[in-house]
């Protein structure tokens, strides 16, 4: 029988890394991700991993050293927020030019200015681009299953990309929960022995990693970069269902709640979707047909689920954590209107909300409010403003 | 310590046929680095006329196992390799001793790179750091850096009406590295082979990280005859303008010594960077590097003698 921990996210991860025993962390603390990197430090000290610890100087030589250490051969892992994510930005794209499967853990925190070290989406969803798969989590429980499941998907021979594993700043990462724990031996077995494809370290058969790539191959070489995160898709749903065999889960790309009759729903990220779970449930016992829809992961957007799960709708809510600054509201919200743009016949109503930056509290009645414009709309059609502000003095 | 006709039958790690420029001073740096040790070497590049010109896909002069990241993390980079193989030798996957050796121009080790090396000293990775230093940003069109001398005339700190060239004097990049009290550091330079492969060899087999500072004249960027690189690079110990120091267990010494200091001039005429310091109006400059010049040979023989212990002080 499984155990069931007292776990905060950032324990949780730093769980989850205990039982993969990757080769080489390098990390850098930060808040809220340092508790990753003190525990997982703790954790080696105590000898129950035999990871090689590089405590580097900063976040920028910390996936620097995790492009040296993946490249070399090993399983790499790494843990950090906003700031230092921020800092490792040049690095990020390296990484995943360079197909390394690095796994990240990143905490999501508001990057500065004005400083702030709680909980928004501005860090990941700025990184939506730099080309690593990005999983996105409710609570610990989450953080602890995806940071096993993110190594096999990493890992694939034919995905080869760097993860990141998020969870939302203080919310997730500072909070206790119960999480269920898998078997140690379990764990090693899920995610096996790192086989790597022509390792730096292979001394008798050198290869060149990291040359200059001009205009007669750079695009092609980016050209299947991108050719891989779009197959990913299927490999990862592959993935998907071998892991729900091992854990008894039914994690899909993304998560429908109560959306089978739905006419109105939101859709969200992270742990705005507890939240958002409890208000669909106080509306559907209203006679109210609420749904919820929750992105799990977010690269490669799973463009297909998100208009599936969109097509019968009367209206849409979109939550996003972050602001593009683009005059325009979020990052998710650009992307839902492209997958139900291309792909579905009758197009639905949507609106964005962009709420709860710098950790601002998402609580019921917010939801409930949008809910409650969703019913409006259903009902008429008409869209007041398409760009929206939750829990804002304006 | 090898003969030059033993050096000359290890094999190649840098093959020719790459692109860098024909009287290039980095290239016979890192081929007289390289051997230094008969071991198995990684090599790391910093960004930079090393790495586009070696490795322009699909080609690659590199027969040893190489690895680029980008401009300013060469070290932190190492430092990962390294720990990778500290890791992978801790569970038997690899039974060889294989060498790390990180390559960076001056701009990638004295200015952008220098938080990064700092951070690879500290944390004791065993890998040696060789800045191939032409003084400038070479690969971007000679700009100032750091490394850049006093009076140099580049095209961010220009000679002009009322500018005279680079208004700071260069960075003691070595001193620094030995204040992170590592094995070994030392400062060569090309001309001086045996010295460059005697010092390339102690930095190979100590224990810990160590670094040396290669002076690699640029002819383009220096301005000189593409085959006078080795002249030059002589003239520059002859003049005191690049001492042969090497710091070893924190004991500094001279490896060589030139038996009188010829004047900084000689250095300094022989490079079109310093054409404008021989204005009449500029001459005060050469002057000024001279005294530059005498104050930091004066600073390293005090070095030497306090720190030698015991040793006798070098000639």
């Amino acid at each position: 029988m499984s155990k069931i921990l007292p776990l905060t996210g950032d324990h949780a991860a730093s769980e989850s890394m205990r039982q993969i025993n990757p080769d080489v962390v390098a990390a850098y603390p930060i808040t809220p991700a340092t508790e990753i990197v003190m525990s997982f430090s703790q954790i080696v000290a105590n000898g129950l991993a035999d990871t090689e610890m590089v405590p580097v100087e900063s976040e920028h030589s910390a996936m620097s050293a995790c492009v040296g250490a993946s490249a070399s051969g090993v399983r790499t892992m790494t843990a950090t927020s906003s700031q230092g994510l921020a800092l490792m930005w040049e690095v990020l794209y390296i990484a995943a030019g360079m197909r390394l499967p690095i796994i990240m853990h990143c905490v999501n925190r508001a990057l500065s200015a004005p400083i702030n070290i709680h909980g928004d989406h501005s860090d990941g969803m700025g990184a939506r681009d730099t080309g690593w798969i990005q999983i996105y989590c409710e609570n610990a429980q989450e953080v602890y299953e995806m940071g096993i499941f993110a190594v096999r998907v990493a890992e694939h021979k034919d995905i080869m990309l760097p993860v990141m594993v998020n969870q939302d700043g203080f919310i997730t990462s500072h909070a206790i929960e119960g999480v269920k724990m898998f078997e140690d031996a379990d764990v090693k077995k899920f995610v096996g022995e790192y086989v790597p494809n022509m390792p730096l370290l292979d001394v008798k058969n050198p290869v060149t990693f990291g040359p200059i790539d001009l205009q007669d191959y750079y695009f092609e070489h980016k050209f299947q970069q991108a050719q891989a995160m779009r197959d990913s898709k299927k490999r990862i749903v592959e993935l998907f269902a071998e892991f729900n065999k091992f854990s008894g889960k039914k994690y899909e790309l993304v998560e429908q709640y109560k959306m089978e009759d739905a006419e109105i729903a939101i859709l969200a990220l992270s742990s705005t979707c507890g939240t958002t779970r409890v208000v669909v449930n106080e509306l559907r016992e209203k006679g109210i047909k609420a749904g919820m829809i929750k992105i799990r992961v977010f690269r490669p957007f799973p463009m297909d689920e998100v208009a599936a799960a969109c097509k019968n709708l009367k209206a849409l809510a979109v939550l996003d954590r972050a602001d593009t600054c683009s005059g325009e509201g979020g990052a998710v919200f650009g992307d839902v209107c492209t997958a139900i743009y291309n792909l579905n016949e009758k197009k639905v109503p949507a609106i964005n909300y962009v709420y709860g930056l710098g950790g601002r509290d998402i609580d019921e009645a917010q939801i409930k409010n949008i809910f409650n414009e969703l019913v409006d709309i259903a009902k008429t059609g008409q869209v007041k403003t398409v760009l929206n502000y939750s829990g804002v003095r304006i | 310590m090898a003969t030059l006709k033993e050096l000359s039958q290890i094999p190649e790690k840098l093959t020719g046929g790459h692109r860098l420029c024909a009287g290039c001073g980095a290239t016979i740096a890192v081929r007289q680095i390289l051997m230094g040790t008969k071991k198995p070497v990684v090599v790391g590049s910093a960004t930079g006329c090393l790495e586009v010109s070696t490795t322009i896909y699909p080609y690659s002069a590199w027969k040893t196992p190489f690895i680029h990241n980008a401009f300013e993390n060469v070290a932190s980079t190492m430092s990962g390799v390294e720990t990778a193989y500290n890791a992978m030798k801790k569970k038997g996957k690899i039974k060889e001793e294989i060498k790390f050796v990180a390559f960076g121009g001056d701009g990638g080790t004295y200015d952008i790179g220098l938080q990064a090396l700092s951070g690879m000293l500290e944390r004791r990775h065993n890998v040696l750091y060789v800045c191939y230093n032409n003084e400038a940003y070479m690969n971007t069109g000679i700009q100032r850096s750091g490394a850049t001398p006093f009076g140099a005339d580049t095209t961010t700190a220009p000679k002009g009406k009322v500018k005279t060239g680079k208004e700071q004097i260069r960075k003691d990049l070595t001193s620094i590295v030995a204040a992170h009290h590592v094995p070994y550091a030392a400062q060569s330079t090309i001309f001086y082979w045996k010295d460059m492969v005697a010092k390339a060899e102690k930095a190979f087999e100590a224990n810990g990280p160590t670094f040396i500072n290669v002076l690699a004249p640029c002819f383009r960027g220096w301005r000189y005859p593409a085959e006078k690189t080795l002249e030059i690079s002589k003239l520059a110990v002859e003049t005191g303008f690049w001492p042969m120091i090497e710091v070893e267990n924190g004991v500094w010494r001279f490896t060589y010594k030139p038996s009188t200091r010829k004047p900084i001039a000689e250095f300094l005429k022989a490079q079109k960077r310093f054409e404008h310091l021989f204005e009449d109006k500029n001459k005060h400059m050469i002057d000024k590097i001279q005294q530059q010049t005498d104050e930091h040979w004066a600073y390293l023989e005090r070095l030497t003698s306090v720190t030698c212990a015991g040793e006798k002080p070098q000639a």
